[in-house]
């Protein structure tokens, strides 16, 4: 006969790249046969009676023949996903006295269940993993878990592959994650690009300060090559950095061991991106591709062609390195900390300025061109340069081009030089900035007229000096002096209106 | 044999069959507003209200899948019904189904599915 009896067990819901406890309180009782989950779940939650029912009776477990009502507290916070399946499961096994409710005592419990009983990944793991690290709960939950034991010291875990290995796991080996970084060995090299001595050197000033930069060329001169290659000059993530990167991908669905490896994440997304699909957005929310590029870079190939809306979402990330959703339901925060390489053609024909072809565009549509970009934008962009065909005689050629590894060794330098300052340049402002750059009465006057000739704005002439202490660093010299300023007046191309 | 008649033998059949396997039949056809039970009987401690669907031909479907989620709702109606006349609100419950296909003038089957549904 049915054991009769009530049992709750803690389990958590993901809210952003954190989750919030939940606990899942079950009552099996005298009354007509049913099975309730009450407590504010979506459809995926719902659908759990199904794979519960049949994962415990697979498991060779009993399902009590009596009313079944679980609940799930706090009973107003929308729960979704799947990762309830288990911690109900589990709370309906130990109110019917089929497992010790001792054996849990002080665990958290997530993942989903198939059919068969087997314990399953969910979204977000990484995200519960942390979450019973800081509660100093015992996490049980599917063999990825016994991956995060690198990452997550701290954190004791118990993986069971199958529900009726819960109270005594005996769950295979798991590899941890390999945490030996990766480095840039994954990315694309430098030496591949031909000539382009200019862009290469903007890509490193770029990379050594964590500048935004924007690329206007024609068709084919090589925006897109370039732009790929450079997370593989990029200094490798920190510890730490890996951790929130690895979260937002966990949380994503994705995976997320590249991230663990240090491996600095390239997203690219096609210019017929939504709003939603660039910030985050949908129902449960998700992160956009403005998240998954945290502590990476974002690349935005044919910027002009990106809708208007999407790409004005991009200031609050671009301003403050987060991107929080307001929804009726609630609010979400995801970190957004990236690198803005964007690429575009300098008109409709793509041929402006270029010295080969001449450009067939009125003059109207190019300045409507130009303004889709959009003024706000432009302002959150450090550099900007023209990149223009290489010459065919070049490409026949067999030209010895540096490797990223050595770009990046020098981007390692000027990076450590900024860290011991308090961080990366393009965080810099005010009068941080001025103190850091440490110009004397020489470079002052050029900067004066520098700004004047080229009618530079008070936020432009910050983005110069941020780049020119890059530019200083690189070097290794602690005051930024006069080559300094005009090297990153030279990366100004959409302040001097000589787009093209 | 009309349809009534189908159903009336089924129902016969299924009680000396459940009286066969040690339960104790209660009620047969229990009517209240909401519906019909077929059968209520009694198996230890635990109260079984089953529905008997009897079928001559498999041309609409085996009789398991004519007790319809609608049906089912129905028959959960009718349970609370009775056990608030019957007044063992604290008892365990059993929904059965009992399915016969009829295959001749005397032979038919019988498939007896403990459990087979719950309040939804």
């Amino acid at each position: 006969m049915t054991e009769f009896g009530r049992a709750s067990i803690h389990t958590a819901t993901l809210a952003g790249t954190s989750t919030v406890p939940v606990e899942v309180q079950a009552d099996v009782g005298l009354g007509l046969p049913c099975f309730h989950i009450v407590g504010m779940a979506d459809a995926a939650v719902l659908e759990a009676r199904q794979r519960v029912r049949s994962a415990i009776k697979a498991a060779g477990y009993r399902f009590p023949n009596a009313s079944v009502v679980v609940n799930l507290a706090p009973a107003p916070l929308r729960k979704h996903g799947t990762g309830f399946d288990l911690p109900v499961a589990t709370a309906i096994l130990v109110a019917t006295g089929q497992l010790s409710a001792r054996a849990l005592d002080g665990c958290a419990l997530v993942g989903e269940l198939s059919l068969s009983g087997r314990i399953e990944p969910v979204a977000g793991l990484l995200a519960h993993a942390c979450a019973a690290r800081d509660t100093g709960r015992t996490l049980v939950g599917p063999p990825d878990l016994m991956a995060y034991s690198g990452v997550l010291p701290d954190l004791t875990v118990r993986a069971a592959s199958h529900i009726s290995q819960i109270a005594h796991p005996t769950a295979e080996e798991c590899d941890p994650h390999d945490l030996e970084p990766l480095g840039n060995t994954l990315q694309p090299d430098m030496a591949e690009v031909v000539g382009q001595a200019m862009a290469k050197r903007t890509l490193e000033v770029a990379a050594a300060g964590g500048h935004n930069l924007l690329m206007l060329g024609p068709p084919g001169s090589g925006k897109s090559m370039l732009a790929r290659r450079l997370p593989g000059l990029l200094p490798p993530l920190g510890m730490e950095q890996r951790l929130q990167t690895a979260l937002v991908h966990s949380v994503a669905g994705l995976g997320e061991s590249a991230a663990l490896q240090g491996v600095r994440p390239f997203r690219e997304p096609h210019h017929t991106c939504t709003a939603a699909g660039m910030v985050g957005g949908g129902s449960p929310p998700r992160p956009g591709e403005a998240s998954l590029a945290h502590n990476g870079v974002l690349f935005l190939d044919e910027l002009t062609h990106f809708g208007p809306a999407v790409l004005q979402s991009l200031r609050q990330p671009l301003e403050d390195g987060f991107v929080t959703l307001v929804r009726a339901q609630g609010r979400v925060r995801y970190p957004s900390r990236f690198s803005l390489v964007a690429a575009a053609n300098p008109c409709p024909c793509g041929y402006l300025g270029d010295g080969d072809r001449s450009c067939e565009c009125a003059p109207a549509s190019v300045i409507r061109y130009r303004d889709r970009i959009g003024g706000p934008l432009l302002d959150r962009i450090d550099m900007s340069i023209r990149v223009d065909r290489v010459d065919p005689s070049l490409l026949v050629t067999e030209q010895a081009e540096e490797a990223s590894s050595k770009i990046a060794s020098r981007v390692m330098a000027a990076h450590l030089r900024a860290l011991e300052r308090g961080g990366q340049n393009s965080e810099l402002s005010g009068s941080d900035l001025l103190a850091v750059c440490g110009l004397n009465s020489r470079s002052q006057r050029t900067l004066v007229t520098l700004a004047k000739h080229t009618a530079a704005s008070g936020r432009a002439i910050t983005r110069v000096l941020r780049v020119a202490r890059t530019i200083a660093d690189l070097e290794g010299t602690d005051l930024v002096a006069s080559e300094h300023l005009e090297e990153a007046f030279g990366y100004r191309v959409t302040d001097r209106g000589v787009l093209g | 044999m009309d349809k009534k008649e189908v159903g009336v033998r089924g129902e016969n059949a299924a009680c000396a069959y459940l009286e066969r396997q040690g339960m104790t039949i209660v009620e047969r056809n229990w009517r209240c507003k909401a519906g019909e039970i077929d059968i209520i009987a009694l198996d230890g401690e635990s109260l079984v209200l089953v529905e008997v669907k009897t079928r001559k031909s498999e041309r609409k479907g085996t009789p398991e899948e004519a007790v319809s989620p609608t049906k089912q709702k129905r028959i959960a109606r009718c349970a609370n019904a009775y056990l608030q006349v019957a007044g063992v609100e604290e008892c365990p419950v059993r929904f059965d189904v009992i399915a016969i296909r009829v295959l001749g003038e005397e032979k038919a089957l019988l498939r007896h599915h403990k459990a087979a549904f719950e309040v939804q």
